[in-house]
C-alpha cells in the first residue's frame, strides 16, 4: 500500500486540476447535503394550526410556536410543572412543561416550545423559549420614542 | 465640541483612505510616490482618536449625543459606560474601523519582508476596505449624531450585556475578524502583482495566526459566557450569533494550515488565496448578520433598508471583486511543487476539505432561516440539524489530525505511522473497552469522540519525541499545544454529554436534594440589592461525599434600567467537573403551607476541559506567533546562545 516510488507520475498542472475538482465536489456536495438535511428540518417548526393539519408521529422531535393563551397557565401541585395552551388564533394545543420557565414567558405573549406530541395530543416540552428572548444582543430599542417628533439633527462636522 | 471633533476626524481619515488608494495606484503604475505607508499610519491614528473621543463621551454620559442617550445611563458603573461604547450598532462599527485602521498602520509600520510593490498593492486593498466602511459609518450610521434637545437621562444598556466578560468579548472577536481583513488584503495585493510565493505566505501567516488566536479566545469566552450567564447549562447553542464567530474561525483554521504549506513547501497557493478571501467574507458576513438586525427578523432589517442595503452592497462589492480578481489571476500564479498522496500536504488538503464542508454546513444552516423568511416562509434550524452533520465531518477531521503530524512533507513511506500504530491502536482500544465496561449505555458519538481524543492526545506529543525540548522551535511547541488542546476539549465535550446528571426540584428552606454524589441543602432564600438590580438569592450548602460544606448563591435578578429579569447561575468547580445551580421562581406552597422554590442542578463531569482545551488551542497559536515574529526570534536565539 505504501508507494515507495517518490512523487506520483502527474504533472503539476494535473495535480492542481485534480485538487480543484475534489474541492469543488466537496463544497458542492456539502451544499447539497445541507440543503437536503434542511428540507427534513423544514418540517421541524409548526404553528398549532399546522400541527393540527399535519400528521406528526407522537415522539418525533418538533418545535411548536405560538402565543400563550390568556388565563391558560396552570401550575401543578409539584411546583415544577406548568400546563398551558399555545394558540395561533385558529388552533389550540395543550402543552405541559416541567422546569424553570424563561423570564419573558407570560400569558398573551409569544413562546416557542421544543418537545414532542403525546398520543393524546398534548405537547410535552423539554425547553421553552419566550419570543423576543434577546439571548445575546441588546434589544434594538428603536421602538421606544426618545423625544417626540423629529427633533433629531445631524451633528455638524467642523 | 468633542462629538464634532470626533466626527471631523472620521471625515479626514476617510479622505486619507481615498488618497492612499490613489497614491498607491500611481505607485503601482511606476510613478515614484512613497505615500501608502505614511498614509496608512495617519489614517489609523485618526480613527483611533475618534474612537477614544467616543469613549470619552460615553464616560461623561453626554446625553446630547443621540447614540449615548439611546444606549447608556449615568447610573451605570464606569466599566459598563465604557463598554457601552461598542454595545450598539454605530459604536461597534467604529470599533471595527478603528481596528481596521490600526491593522493597516501596523502593516505600514512593520512589514519589511514583502516585496515593495506587493506591499503597496496590499495597502491599497486595505484602504479600499476602510473607505467603504468609512462611508457606511459617515452616511448611515454616524456615532456622533447630536440629539436636540438632550434628554435628562439615557435608556440604559441591556443587563445581559452588563458583565465584565462580555465587555471585552466584542473587541476580541473584532480583532479576529479584522485580522482576517489583513490576510484578505495580502491575498488581493499578491494577486494584483502576481507575486504569490513563500515570501507572501510568510508575511501573511502572522496575521492569520493573530486573527485566529483572537477568534479562538472570542469563541471560547463567548461559549463560557453563554454557559454561566444564560442559566441553561449548555455551552453551545448553534445560535446565529455564535455561528457568526464560528464560521470565520473554521475558515481561518483551514487558512492557517494551508498558508503553512505555502510558506514551507510553496504548494497550495490557490487554496491559500481562496481561503483568505473566504475567511474575510465570513468575517464580514458575521459582523453584518449580527449588526444589521437581520438576525432578529428580516422585518427589522427592512425597518432600516438604507443601512441593510449598504451593507449588502459592500459585501457584494468586496467579495465579488476579490473573486473576479481570483478568476483572472488563478492561471498566472501557477505553483510548481508537487506532492505524493501520502504526505503531510495531502493530510492538510484533507483537513482543508473537511473544514470547508463543515463551513458550508454551518453557513447553509445559518443563512437558510433568513433567506426563507425573506421568501415568506419560516424554518427553524437547530441542534437536530447541526449536531449530527457537523459531528459526521468533525470526527473524520480529528482522525486526520491523528495521522497528519506523523507524515513527512512531500512523500512519506509510512515508517512513523507504523512506529506509532501499536501504541495508538492499543490506547484507542483500551479507551473503548473501558467505556463499554463502565458506561455500557454511552452514545456512539461521545464514545468515538473520547477514543479519537485519546489518539490525538498521544499523537500531538509525537513531534516532541526525540527532540531536545529546550531547542525545540516555538512553532513546533505551538502545534503540539494546540493539537493537545483539541484533545482536551474533545474529552470535555464527550464526557459532559455522556455523563451529565440533572436534577430539578421544588425545595423548601431546610430541605436537601441530591445530584450525582452531591448533597445540596437550601438554607435560606433572601432578597439582595445590587447597584442597578434587585434579586432573590438562594443560599445553598453543598457537600460532596464527606468533604467540606461549601456555599453557592444562585440568584434571580431584576434589573431596573431597562427592566429585565435574568438568572445568575452559581458554579462550584472541582477538578473533575462543575456543579451548576439555577434558582427559578417560587414553586408555590406545599401541603403544610411552607413555600417552595424551583431549583435546577446539574453535575457536569469534566465540563471545564472544554474551555481549558480552547485556552490551550489559543495558547498554541500564541506560541507559534511569537516564534514567527522576527525580533522575538532573534531575542530568543541570543538567549539560547548565551
Amino acid at each position: 500500500m505504501i508507494c515507495a516510488d517518490a512523487i506520483p507520475n502527474v504533472k503539476p498542472k494535473q495535480q492542481r486540476l485534480i485538487l480543484a475538482v475534489v474541492a469543488l465536489v466537496a463544497v458542492i456536495g456539502a451544499g447539497l447535503l445541507a440543503t437536503l438535511a434542511l428540507r427534513d428540518q423544514a418540517a421541524y417548526f409548526f404553528t398549532p394550526a399546522e400541527a393540527k393539519a399535519a400528521t406528526i408521529t407522537p415522539g418525533e422531535e418538533v418545535r411548536l410556536g405560538g402565543v400563550v393563551e390568556r388565563g391558560s397557565i396552570e401550575r401543578q401541585t409539584d411546583g415544577l410543572t406548568i400546563a398551558f395552551r399555545l394558540t395561533d388564533g385558529t388552533a389550540v394545543v395543550p402543552v405541559r412543561y416541567t422546569g424553570i420557565v424563561p423570564d419573558l414567558f407570560a400569558e398573551g405573549s409569544g413562546a416557542v416550545a421544543d418537545g414532542r406530541f403525546r398520543a393524546d395530543g398534548t405537547f410535552v416540552a423539554d425547553r421553552i423559549l419566550a419570543k423576543h428572548d434577546e439571548r445575546y444582543m441588546a434589544p434594538q430599542m428603536d421602538h421606544i420614542p426618545l423625544n417626540a417628533g423629529d427633533t433629531v439633527v445631524e451633528g455638524d462636522a467642523a | 465640541m468633542i462629538a464634532e471633533l470626533g466626527h471631523a476626524m472620521l471625515w479626514i481619515a476617510a479622505g486619507l483612505a481615498l488618497l492612499q488608494i490613489v497614491a498607491g495606484i500611481f505607485e503601482l503604475r511606476g510613478r515614484h510616490i512613497v505615500a501608502a505607508r505614511p498614509l496608512a499610519i495617519a489614517q489609523g491614528v485618526l480613527t483611533m482618536i475618534a474612537f477614544l473621543l467616543l469613549i470619552w463621551l460615553f464616560v461623561r454620559s453626554d446625553m446630547s449625543v443621540d447614540l449615548i442617550a439611546r444606549n447608556s445611563h449615568s447610573d451605570k458603573p464606569l466599566i459598563y459606560r465604557i463598554s457601552g461604547t461598542w454595545g450598539n450598532h454605530e459604536g461597534s462599527m467604529l470599533l471595527w474601523l478603528t481596528i481596521l485602521g490600526f491593522a493597516g498602520a501596523m502593516v505600514g509600520l512593520f512589514e519589511k519582508r514583502l516585496d515593495a510593490r506587493t506591499l503597496t498593492a496590499t495597502l491599497v486593498a486595505q484602504a479600499s476596505l476602510a473607505l467603504g466602511f468609512f462611508t457606511f459609518l459617515l452616511l448611515v450610521s454616524n456615532p456622533f449624531k447630536r440629539l436636540v434637545p438632550a434628554p435628562p437621562q439615557g435608556l440604559g444598556l441591556n443587563p445581559l450585556l452588563q458583565d465584565p466578560g462580555l465587555a471585552f468579548h466584542p473587541p476580541t472577536l473584532y480583532l479576529g475578524y479584522v485580522g482576517l481583513s489583513v490576510a484578505f488584503s495580502f491575498a488581493v495585493g499578491a494577486m494584483i502583482t502576481r507575486d504569490v510565493g513563500p515570501a507572501f505566505a510568510r508575511a501573511m501567516r502572522p496575521w492569520v495566526l493573530l486573527s485566529w488566536i483572537f477568534l479562538t479566545i472570542g469563541i471560547v469566552a463567548g461559549s463560557y459566557w453563554a454557559y454561566y450567564e444564560l442559566g441553561w447549562g449548555g455551552w453551545w447553542f448553534w445560535d446565529p450569533v455564535e455561528n457568526a464567530s464560528l464560521m470565520p474561525w473554521i475558515a481561518a483554521t483551514a487558512l492557517l494550515h494551508s498558508v503553512s504549506v505555502t510558506a514551507t513547501r510553496d504548494a497550495l497557493r490557490t487554496w491559500t488565496l481562496m481561503l483568505a478571501v473566504v475567511g474575510f467574507s465570513m468575517s464580514m458576513l458575521g459582523t453584518f448578520i449580527v449588526r444589521s438586525g437581520l438576525l432578529t427578523s428580516v422585518h427589522s432589517f427592512a425597518v432600516d433598508p438604507e443601512r441593510g442595503l449598504y451593507i449588502l452592497g459592500l459585501l457584494a462589492f468586496y467579495i465579488g471583486g476579490a473573486l473576479l480578481l481570483f478568476g483572472l489571476r488563478v492561471g498566472a500564479v501557477a505553483e510548481s511543487q508537487r506532492f505524493n498522496w501520502m504526505s503531510r500536504e495531502a493530510a492538510l488538503v484533507l483537513n482543508n476539505l473537511l473544514l470547508s464542508v463543515i463551513l458550508v454546513i454551518v453557513l447553509v444552516g445559518t443563512m437558510s432561516p433568513i433567506v426563507a423568511e425573506a421568501l415568506g416562509s419560516q424554518i427553524s434550524v437547530g441542534p437536530p440539524y447541526y449536531n449530527p452533520w457537523t459531528a459526521a465531518f468533525a470526527l473524520p477531521l480529528v482522525a486526520v489530525m491523528v495521522l497528519g503530524p506523523l507524515l513527512r512533507w512531500r512523500q512519506d513511506d509510512g515508517a512513523k505511522v507504523r512506529k506509532w500504530a501499536p501504541l495508538l491502536i492499543g490506547a484507542i482500544v483500551i479507551t473503548i473497552v473501558l467505556c463499554l465496561i463502565f458506561a455500557p449505555g454511552m452514545g456512539i458519538l461521545p464514545l468515538l469522540g473520547l477514543a479519537l481524543a485519546v489518539g490525538v492526545g498521544i499523537v500531538s506529543l509525537a513531534p516532541l519525541v526525540g527532540r531536545n525540548l529546550r531547542r525545540t522551535p516555538l512553532p513546533v511547541w505551538g502545534m503540539v499545544v494546540a493539537h493537545f488542546g483539541v484533545a482536551v476539549a474533545l474529552v470535555g465535550m464527550a464526557t459532559e454529554s455522556a455523563f451529565i446528571k440533572e436534577r430539578l426540584a421544588a425545595v423548601r428552606v431546610g430541605e436537601t436534594v441530591e445530584v450525582a454524589n452531591w448533597r445540596v441543602r437550601l438554607t435560606d432564600v433572601r432578597p439582595v440589592v445590587g447597584p442597578n438590580w434587585t434579586a432573590v438569592e438562594a443560599v445553598l450548602d453543598v457537600q460532596r461525599g464527606n468533604s467540606d460544606v461549601e456555599t453557592m448563591r444562585p440568584q434571580a435578578r431584576t434589573f431596573n434600567q431597562p427592566q429585565t429579569e435574568t438568572n445568575e447561575a452559581a458554579l462550584k468547580t472541582v477538578w473533575n467537573g462543575q456543579l451548576y445551580a439555577v434558582l427559578g421562581q417560587s414553586a408555590g406552597r406545599d401541603e403544610q403551607g411552607r413555600e417552595r422554590w424551583q431549583l435546577r442542578l446539574w453535575w457536569k463531569p469534566l465540563v471545564w476541559f472544554i474551555w481549558a482545551g480552547g485556552g490551550l488551542i489559543a495558547l498554541g497559536g500564541l506560541l507559534s506567533l511569537i516564534g514567527r515574529i522576527q525580533p522575538l526570534r532573534t531575542f530568543r536565539g541570543n538567549k539560547a546562545a548565551a
